[in-house]
């Protein structure tokens, strides 16, 4: 396989191999000679990875079986193991008793939202943390990394406070706000343009005369794109799934996926296939985003965890 | 020519100094400011309010209590429980999580056939919401239907009732964050292995080293920081545990985490004096507990990693030679 996303490393000396941006992946391929280990995977090998991934995937497979049968069945031994004729009847069900309707609508606007800022937000410092000198740019980056540290969710007496104080209680905005920007984006991108992004285009675009925005707008973003794609859907994962603060934020009849889903736990349905179908219709968005852009993700996280 | 200075030139000049000078701080000024409202400003405040009495019902007044919040915590049982919970499901959970992970990538690393639907396959869970998964765990865990019990039974096991019994619960409980988090990390540490240079391999397999020596003094070592990264990462999760024993306790039983308690983590409870006992100056107090918990758990860390790396590690690549600057 050459498909294979490498990440780029600086050597022992903090020299880096720049190499021209893929085209395809929107990720470098290098080929790096004596890059990692090139054993052939033996027999053992696979049935252990076969394992994993059976083991990763059978609770999703699961929960469509469970969500098409019903109630009567799910709960008897041995379980269930193939899908039943009820699938769509128990979507219906979830759909109204859940108000997932509503929250599907509000965590993709949730999502949606945070996912863009975030990543306009990442490119623009990342590029300034990557690119231009200024006065205080090695503290001040230390500063960003220095803030992955501080979990958000400890402000959420405070946060709450200042929501009420806003007229914001219960609203959307209340959960956008305090994760519109996020230092691991603008990390993950000063990291890739330092790589992708040749001095001398930008010396070049000074040359003709462009201010900074300029270079910026017509420069960098070209250049830029296949890793704020990724940003795009890694962001929008965790924003989708994000729990704690909305939980909190939010009410009943305004929620998100994750919080509606509450609501099927707590035993207001009964009815445990409905629940299934309930976790099976919050999680189907991120799902279909992973079957067709799994490779980018595999790749973005890859990326991204390679310090420079 | 004339020497004079055109001035639409030295506009140009005081234009461009300007942009140099400015727009870097302006494009940092987004994250900066929009962290500092939500996110620093928030946890500073918090200390603020751990101090007073707030109720929810009137967010407005606060009556100042001093250190009685945090006095009042540290002699209250239920915060020693949540600490404890807290704190063995975070082992139960990361611990295994971390290993397997060690060894998904590792398995990941050799040249495969569909490695990019492995580890895809792999990455799965990590789409999964913290609910959906949850939802999914509890029905597996379910004392007269669930699966697990099932299989179990099989192996002459009786019926375990997960949620009722402390250890079985924080262990089912554990499960879910394993499921969700392992592939994630073994895809981190199977971007750092990727990393190590080859030639380091070939040193010690010519010295003599088998496959797993090479993997304990080789790959273990190259990809340490990595393995301080995703523990520091998978710590921070941990200490804010919620919504996995939430949603297991199935209603009422979520937030109290379970009748007597028995998986109540420190993040129910914060949400418990905060939201179900309208004690929102007690809360903040939790929550600062939780921040100073987990900076001493990193000094700790610290200091465990100076001891432990006293053993040897392997030679590094030696220097190139710089020529040297003789005035």
């Amino acid at each position: 396989m050459t498909t294979d996303i490498a990440p780029v490393l600086a050597d022992a000396h903090g020299r880096t191999t720049p190499t021209a941006p893929d085209r395809r992946s929107g990720f470098r391929r290098v080929l790096r000679p004596g890059a990692g280990r090139q054993h052939h995977a033996g027999p053992v090998a696979y049935v252990l990875l076969g394992f994993a991934a059976l083991v990763s995937l059978f609770p999703l497979y699961w929960t469509m079986v469970a969500a098409s049968t019903d109630n009567t069945r799910v709960s008897q031994t041995p379980p269930p193991f193939l899908p039943g004729p009820n699938l769509f009847k128990n979507l219906a069900t979830a759909w109204q008793d859940a108000a997932l309707g509503k929250a599907m609508l509000n965590s993709l606007i949730v999502a949606g939202v945070i996912a863009l800022s975030t990543v306009f937000f990442a490119t623009l410092a990342g590029f300034a943390f990557a690119k231009l000198r200024f006065k205080g740019r090695n503290i001040l980056l230390l500063l960003v990394i220095g803030t992955m540290l501080v979990p958000p969710q400890l402000g959420v007496v405070p946060l709450f406070m200042m929501m009420a104080d806003l007229g914001w209680g219960q609203s959307l905005p209340s959960v956008i706000f305090p994760t519109l920007v996020s230092a691991v984006g603008v990390f993950f991108m000063r990291q890739y343009l330092t790589e992708a992004l040749p001095d001398e285009l930008i010396e070049a675009g000074r040359l003709d005369g462009a201010h900074s925005l300029r270079i910026f707008w017509s420069i960098v973003l070209p250049i830029a794109r296949p890793p704020m794609a990724v940003l795009f859907m890694i962001t929008f994962v965790h924003a989708w799934n994000d729990f704690f603060w909305p939980f909190i934020a939010l009410d009943m009849t305004n929620p998100t996926v994750p919080v509606a889903l509450t609501q099927l736990s707590a035993g207001y349905v009964r009815d445990q296939s409905v629940i299934m179908a309930g976790a099976l219709l919050g999680t189907l968005p991120l799902l279909a985003m992973f079957l067709v852009f799994g490779r980018q993700i595999v790749g973005g996280i890859m990326q991204g965890a390679v310090k420079g | 020519m004339a020497t004079s200075i055109d001035p639409r030139q030295s506009r140009r000049t005081i234009l461009h100094r300007l942009d140099l000078g400015a727009v870097p701080y302006a494009f940092i000024a987004p994250f900066f400011l929009i962290f500092g409202a939500f996110g620093l400003y928030p946890l500073l405040y918090t200390f603020w309010i751990s101090l007073h009495r707030v109720e929810l019902s009137s967010l407005d007044t606060m009556e100042w209590r001093g250190l009685a919040n945090f006095t009042e915590l540290f002699e209250d049982d239920r915060f020693w429980n949540a600490l404890s919970n807290t704190f063995t499901i975070g082992v139960l959970s990361t611990v295994p999580q971390l290993l397997m992970a060690l060894g998904l990538a590792h398995l990941l690393n050799y040249r495969l056939r569909g490695s990019v639907f492995f580890r895809v396959a792999v990455l799965t869970p990590y789409a999964t919401s913290v609910a959906a998964a949850a939802l999914v765990f509890t029905m597996l865990f379910e004392r007269d239907f669930g699966m697990i019990n099932w299989v179990l039974g099989f192996f002459g096991v009786d019926n375990l009732d997960w949620e009722s019994q402390k250890w079985p619960a924080q262990f089912a409980i554990s499960t879910i964050v394993i499921w969700r988090w392992t592939g994630y990390n073994a895809l981190l540490y199977l971007a750092a292995m990727q990393a190590i240079p080859r030639d380091l391999y070939e040193a010690a397999a010519i010295d003599g080293a088998s496959r797993w020596q090479q993997f304990r003094t080789v790959t273990v070592p190259g990809i340490s920081a990595t393995i301080v990264f995703t523990i520091v990462l998978s710590t921070i999760g941990a200490t804010q545990l919620f919504g996995e024993p939430l949603i297991f306790g199935q209603g009422p039983n979520g937030i109290s985490g379970g009748a007597d308690n028995q998986y109540q983590t420190l993040g129910l409870l914060l949400y418990e004096e905060g939201w179900k006992n309208y004690q929102m100056g007690r809360a903040s107090a939790i929550a600062w507990a939780m921040f100073l918990i987990l900076i001493l758990v990193f000094v700790l860390q610290r200091v465990l990693a100076r001891v432990l790396s006293r053993t040897p590690r392997p030679a590094k690549a030696p220097r190139r030679a710089r020529p040297s600057r003789t005035s």
